[in-house]
């Protein structure tokens, strides 16, 4: 796999996300930013109203997904281009969620939302009118998510990346520093996890850095072995799809999973083992 | 701004100061170009070490808020054409650490 085929630039989508078979999707941390402003001929998702089921935690089920893309006008022949702020962040999310529910043909807006800002490109607040599809998703594939025992087990045994910042990795916050501290009931992180925060891979204008500095950066700094399994986790799972999509989608890493639960559900499970701290 | 998960903060509306830190230690601020507000770009935390933490993208009046860990930060700025500001910051818990970045 190559980078055109997970990821585009800012130049192909002005030219082409107007195209009949391009669907343009912004995904953002920030819900609203999407009404102030977005590119031309983009819907929106909403991380949390769209993706989350209401009631249990965990993602909505396949007709729920069905249903969301059914009414946003994608169809599965689409050409999806995600983009979002904050690096792809959220967008990197949700382009996890596209291809655990089978669609294959999605890519990123290298650099998302910030780099278009950055650059001054067009903005616009109309809403494109799609007419509704019928999508049809496919099950879940359990490849690309990883479950709390899987985690456990995996211990010593596979590579745990932990990709939240290295305060919240040694345990002395417990959620990012924009938000509010809250969430697991115990701080610190996963036992033999390797510590690389997420933004890592990113340069400042949040296109993804160079697969040489990016093998770099997981292997010789953090001492990830790429002939083992890996599962990333963060807080709630966004950070991680980030992550698996540069191990991945990028670098081509064949078993990577983005465990969800993450450590809003880890570090509050009893009796599994944590260890607090600077990574080693 | 939410509270819950990864919600979203307080990008793309005005970011009104909070008035109580609570137990948090709170960096907040707004981003002005000759007195006014700068409504899109982006602030940035950096450790100590320089290592970037966290991003929220300006409000409309220019604001940003960080909820941090006691300590010294830096906050950098990122605004279309190429502006680029930074400040050193202190942080403590149940303070709130106001400041102002002309760009």
């Amino acid at each position: 796999m190559s980078r055109s085929d997970v990821l585009t630039d800012a130049d192909w989508v002005e030219a082409h996300g107007g195209d009949p078979g391009v669907v343009l999707v912004e995904v953002d941390e920030d819900t609203s930013a999407y009404d102030k402003g977005h590119i031309r001929n983009a819907v929106k998702i909403d991380w949390k109203a769209d993706l989350q089921d209401p009631v249990r935690r965990d993602f909505v089920d396949r007709a729920g997904f069905e249903a969301l893309l059914s009414e946003r006008g994608i169809s599965n022949d689409d050409t999806v281009i995600l983009y979002g702020g904050n690096n792809n962040w959220f967008a990197a999310y949700a382009y996890w969620y596209f291809k655990l529910y089978g669609h294959n043909n999605v890519k990123l807006l290298d650099g998302g939302r910030k780099k278009w800002e950055l650059e001054s490109r067009e903005l616009v607040t109309e809403v494109p009118q799609r007419a509704k599809t019928s999508y049809h998703a496919q099950e879940q594939d359990k490849a690309l998510r990883a479950f709390r025992d899987e985690v456990v087990a995996a211990i010593g045994r596979d590579n745990l990346v932990d990709v939240r910042s290295p305060d919240e990795f040694a345990g002395r916050l417990l959620a990012p520093a924009h938000l509010p501290q809250e969430q697991a009931q115990r701080g610190g992180h996963i036992p033999t996890a390797k510590n690389v925060p997420w933004s890592k891979a990113a340069e400042e204008d949040g296109t993804f850095k160079s697969d040489d500095a990016l093998r770099a950066l997981y292997g010789d700094e953090a001492g990830v072995d790429f002939g083992r399994d890996t599962i990333a986790y963060c807080r709630i799972g966004e950070r991680s799809a980030h992550t698996w999509f540069v191990l991945h989608e990028l670098l081509g890493q064949p078993n990577v999973k983005n465990y969800d639960g993450s450590w809003t559900e880890y570090g509050s499970l009893v009796g599994v083992p944590i260890e607090v701290g600077d990574g080693k | 701004m939410s509270a819950d998960g990864c919600g979203a903060p307080a990008g793309g509306a005005p970011v009104s100061a909070a008035k109580d830190a609570g137990s948090q230690a709170v960096v907040q601020g707004r981003v002005t170009q000759n007195g006014s507000a700068v409504p899109v770009g982006y602030a940035r935390l950096l450790n100590s070490g320089g290592e970037f933490v966290a991003e929220v993208p300006l409000g409309e009046d220019g604001g940003f808020r960080f909820f941090a860990a006691p300590g010294s930060w830096t906050l950098r700025v990122l605004a279309p054409g190429n502006v680029r500001a930074e400040r050193v910051v202190s942080a403590d818990t149940g303070k709130i650490t106001e400041l102002e970045v002309a760009v």
